[in-house]
């Protein structure tokens, strides 16, 4: 299906695939009744219950409008995307890949288990990189998918340590617990936490200094980028700091971090978008302003910021789902997405302009569009957090720069002298229309109409899931306010920098040249790793057999070492009177000490089997005739076995360097040093008698026998003597095996 | 190794250590013995006989290859834990039938296979050992 | 006699890691072999040693009047004993296939599995 060569033969799944995502909606709208009401919506499986993890969701007031958008967007991306690339002739993977995308990032704002959330979270940045990817054909696509990857799931990662720690902190997954809770904010580990989650989410979000991956993520064909980098994938990311606002907001750290990432990247990126040339990379940049925005009105903690947000968010999403879907209109219409090169376009595509200039009103902030009465709640809400004039002063540059990148997208494309494009500009066919004029319409009816319309949905997501008293109220007038005032202030800023770009290119352009790029840095990052891997690879992995040993025989003395003084041991040496156990002691270490450097292989098996002997008394000594008749057999076959290899094998030479012997000599005598003291400080504490005590109870009366070694071995732990067996005989048909192959075996 | 004294003993010491290794592997239950250290005894003897004869004459006076020996080993072993099943207990429990002075039971058979297979696995070793080298 | 035994113990361990150091093959299986004779005397060292008196029952099950060795290391030693002798006899047997394949038995050149870079 995927790679079959009849173009436009995978159309049917575009289509489907728009149908189903509808379906969703309404699904979702369904429970718009109840969660209005108070009463969110909740089901569950079990998952990992052992560790209190399940597959729970949940929807409530801000799910609900992250639901919505996900799935009405997702519906007709789909159908912009048959219009767009259905001829492609891996159209049916690229469905697969964007619909999967879809239900992961519906299951991401929809989790009610911390950990449920993460999996989804995951799972958005791996199709994500299977989206922007697909062009794989081009280097620059993949280098761009793995950087947006590599970035994400960064976070990701921090982001797992996070929720870890909040459930350690919380006592539990269940975000609705978590939330309704008393809050982390008195948490030991609210520190740590904060810290981890605010990772994932700048990461997921593009926030400074993390943003250098979204603009590039634009390598993606543009159905993805309308998708991903308006309403959803980059939205988790505010989605969780949202989410989370009841639980970690509220104090210094939270607003000062959020607010100062806030503020930097709405207005770096606002500026930079107005120097972009490609239509494309100026929405990115607009993007990350919105995302800029959202954040930092997450810092606060008032009604008004946290409405602005939630209300900023449906009016982005809006108007950047449609802007996106017509610079792929106009690309796919003319063949170029430069603004240079773009003019007088609005006769040949006159629904695709409406489209743009109805988005682009909003985008504006103009009435009656829902843009203005988000920008309204924003100043209103940045007046009542922190640092409100410094939070204003962003704001108001910020939105003032939109204003005119708004305008040069509006505008330039569309109106003026028509300039000649690659293609004779045509209109893009019905599917690809239907996008952004449903979203650009949809900004207006819904600032016409918003408190009837989104009043109820935003209030349930202040009051239910950013548990607040209320929310502040959508209004097309709200009076003459100070926020009046600023939206006043900005249009005429704006109106300015429309007009002046040329000279504000003069002025920003050596300054944007002379800042680092973190795009660079980004490469050279990599760059830097792969150079640590290979060198670790290097040092660590040395291919010396002795080196690995050497570092598991170091590691085994520090570790007993480190646990014997951490028990500080008793020890009471008490030195036996028998002569003959001297004799025997000093017998089996004279044989050690004979293997230990000797050049011949006849005194070392000689030395071996001193040794073996000599343990063989001391185990008659110590009552175990059965183990001392073993050992001297074993000990005997060894010995023959040994005597009949050395015929064949080369003699012994001592090939190390004196520093080498130093350091071999020391791990092995710290390691010789712990066990000693490991079985004293074991034979000074009591014996548990109990096991041993039921063999010598029972051994007769339950299995007949007065040998309780061997009582043991073949009654009582038959089951493991049988295990031994198999060993001893596949070990011993591996040595056949081994010996009798054929050949020679690699070299 | 060509020593006349070794080859015309080996024959006899063979034989003295199986029947020893028999002895060690039936008393093993209430004196010191048992299955282990009969096998081992007995596959030392075996090892002695193929230094004396070679190892081709020991495969012969054995008839059987070790290997299978262990695999019979390991066999009885299976068959004499899994009997308790028949008698509805755990596997590996000793089922028993007392005559008198005589006591015979499933453990007894499974140290059998013990012995079994410690001789088969350790010869399989050794002769391939020699014939290799 | 538990602080001898642990001395010994230590010292077989000690040696059997200097040998398993050295780099040569030979060297290392005597101290396989000496790494489980130390091993083992630490198992039956941390069961006590109570001299003399073998685990074995008087007349029907008879208890004797003094303490018997403890029974339960030497069925785990028992057991310990012929699985080393395993461990050993496979080892064994690699080490002849190595000499017949590489020639030598120096294991730091013995590089199949990670070769030496050929850069630097």
């Amino acid at each position: 299906m995927a790679d079959s060569t009849a173009p436009g033969i995978s159309r049917p799944f575009g289509y489907t695939a728009s149908i189903l995502a509808a379906l969703i909606l309404v699904g979702i709208a369904l429970t718009v009744p109840a969660v209005v009401d108070g009463r969110p919506v909740l089901f569950a499986l079990d998952w990992a219950p052992s560790l209190g993890i399940s597959l729970a969701f949940m929807v409530d007031g801000l799910s609900l409008i992250f639901g919505l958008l996900i799935s009405g967007i997702g519906s007709l991306i789909f159908l912009y995307a048959t219009g767009y690339m259905g001829n492609h002739p891996q159209f049916g993977r690229f469905v697969l890949f964007l619909f999967a995308f879809m239900v992961s990032m519906l299951g991401l704002v929809l989790a009610r288990d911390l950990i449920t959330l993460f999996l989804f979270w995951e799972l958005t940045s791996i199709t994500s990189y299977l989206l922007i990817g697909f062009d794989h054909d081009n280097p620059r696509a993949r280098r761009n998918a793995l950087q947006a990857m590599l970035v994400t799931a960064g976070g990701g990662l921090a982001l797992l340590a996070g929720f870890i720690l909040m459930g350690t902190a919380a006592g539990g997954y269940d975000l609705a617990e978590i939330l309704t809770g008393p809050g982390l904010q008195d948490s030991s580990l609210y520190g740590p936490i904060l810290v981890l989650v605010l990772l994932g989410a700048f990461t997921k979000s593009a926030q400074f200094p993390f943003h250098f991956w979204l603009p590039n993520a634009m390598a993606a064909p543009t159905p993805v980028s309308a998708y991903l980098h308006s309403a959803t994938m980059v939205k988790a990311g505010v989605y969780l700091l949202a989410r989370l606002h009841p639980a970690l907001g509220g104090t210094m750290a939270w607003s000062v971090t959020l607010a100062t990432a806030g503020a930097v990247t709405a207005v770096l990126s606002s500026v930079l978008a107005m120097r972009q040339s490609d239509l494309k990379q100026a929405l990115a940049y607009t993007t990350l302003m919105a995302l800029g925005t959202i954040t930092m009105l997450l810092a606060g903690a008032h009604s008004y910021a946290l409405t602005a947000a939630v209300t900023f968010l449906i009016v982005h999403s809006l108007y950047k789902a449609s802007l996106f879907m017509v610079v792929g209109a106009v690309d796919h219409g003319t063949g170029t997405r430069e603004v240079e090169r773009l003019g007088g376009l609005g006769r040949a595509m006159p629904v695709t302009a409406a489209a743009a200039v109805l988005a682009c009103l909003s985008m504006a902030g103009l009435p009656p569009m829902i843009g203005w009465i988000g920008k309204e709640l924003i100043y209103a809400g940045a007046a009542t957090m922190t640092g409100a004039p410094l939070v204003i002063a962003a704001a108001v540059t910020a939105n003032a720069l939109m204003f005119a990148v708004a305008g040069i997208i509006a505008l330039r494309p569309f109106f003026g002298a028509p300039i000649a494009t690659p293609h004779v500009p045509h209109e893009a066919p019905w599917q690809m229309l239907a996008g952004p004029t449903v979203l650009a319409l949809g900004g207006l009816v819904v600032g016409v109409l918003a408190q009837p319309l989104l009043g109820s949905v935003v209030g349930s997501a202040l009051t239910g899931s950013l548990l607040q008293d209320r929310a502040a109220g959508l209004h097309l007038w709200a009076g003459f306010n100070e926020a009046f005032v600023l939206s006043i202030l900005t249009f005429a800023i704006g109106a300015m920098l429309y007009t002046m770009r040329d000279r504000f290119a003069t002025l920003v352009d050596p300054v944007l040249r002379s800042m680092p790029s973190l795009d660079a840095g980004w490469d050279s990052f990599l760059d830097w790793f792969r150079d640590l891997a290979a060198w670790q690879t290097r040092v660590l992995q040395t291919g010396r057999l002795t080196g690995y040993m050497l570092a598991v025989f170091a590691v085994t003395a520090l570790a007993l070492g480190a646990t014997i003084l951490h028990g500080r041991p008793v020890i009471m040496p008490e030195l036996p009177r028998s002569a003959f156990l001297w004799l025997t002691v000093g017998f089996t270490a004279a044989g050690a000490v004979v293997a230990l450097n000797t050049h011949s292989r006849i005194a070392a098996i000689a030395g071996i089997g001193t040794v073996g002997i000599g343990v063989a008394v001391i185990f008659i000594f110590a009552g175990a005739p059965d183990v001392a008749t073993t050992q001297l057999m074993v000990e005997t076959l060894s010995a023959v076995m040994f005597a009949i290899a050395a015929l064949r094998l080369p003699g012994l030479v001592e090939r190390r360097s004196r520093q080498r012997q130093l350091a071999h000599g020391a791990v092995a005598l710290a390691v010789g040093l712990c066990v000693t003291v490991m079985v004293l400080s074991v034979t000074a504490s009591p014996l548990d008698r109990t096991i041993t005590q039921y063999f010598e109870e029972n051994s007769y009366v339950l299995a007949h026998g007065l040998n309780i070694v061997n009582v043991v071995l073949v009654d009582f732990r038959a089951f493991d003597t049988f295990g031994e067996l198999i060993v001893v005989l596949l070990a011993s048909f591996g040595a056949y095996a081994v010996l009798k192959r054929k050949g020679r075996a690699g070299a | 190794m060509n020593s006349l004294i070794l080859s015309v003993g080996a024959r006899f010491l063979t034989a003295l250590f199986l029947l020893f290794s028999l002895f060690v592997l039936l008393r093993g239950h209430n004196s010191p013995g048992g299955g282990f250290i009969g096998g081992l005894i007995g596959a030392a003897g075996f090892v002695l006989y193929s230094f004396a004869a070679g190892v081709e004459a020991a495969r012969q006076a054995l008839r059987v290859d070790p290997r299978a020996i262990g695999v019979w080993g390991m066999a009885i072993a299976v068959l004499s834990g899994l009997a308790s099943a028949l008698a509805s207990l755990d596997p590996f429990t000793g089922l028993w039938l007392i005559l008198a002075d005589l006591a015979l039971s499933t453990v007894l058979v499974f140290d059998i296979g013990v012995y079994l297979a410690v001789f088969g696995a350790i010869l399989t070793l050794v002769f391939a050992l020699e014939e290799t080298l | 006699m538990e602080t001898l035994v642990a001395c010994l113990s230590g010292f077989l361990v000690a040696t059997s890691i200097w040998l398993m150091l050295s780099g040569n093959l030979m060297r290392f299986l005597f101290g396989l072999l000496l790494l489980s004779n130390g091993v083992n005397l630490a198992i039956l060292a941390a069961g006590r040693l109570t001299p003399g008196a073998p685990p074995l029952l008087g007349a029907k099950g008879a208890l004797p009047p003094d303490t018997m060795a403890n029974a339960l290391p030497q069925a785990l030693l028992l057991t310990a004993i012929v699985i080393g002798f395993g461990l050993f006899a496979f080892a064994l047997a690699l080490t002849i296939r190595a000499y017949r394949t590489f020639g030598h038995l120096e294991v730091d050149r013995m590089r199949i599995a990670e070769p030496a870079e050929e850069r630097e």
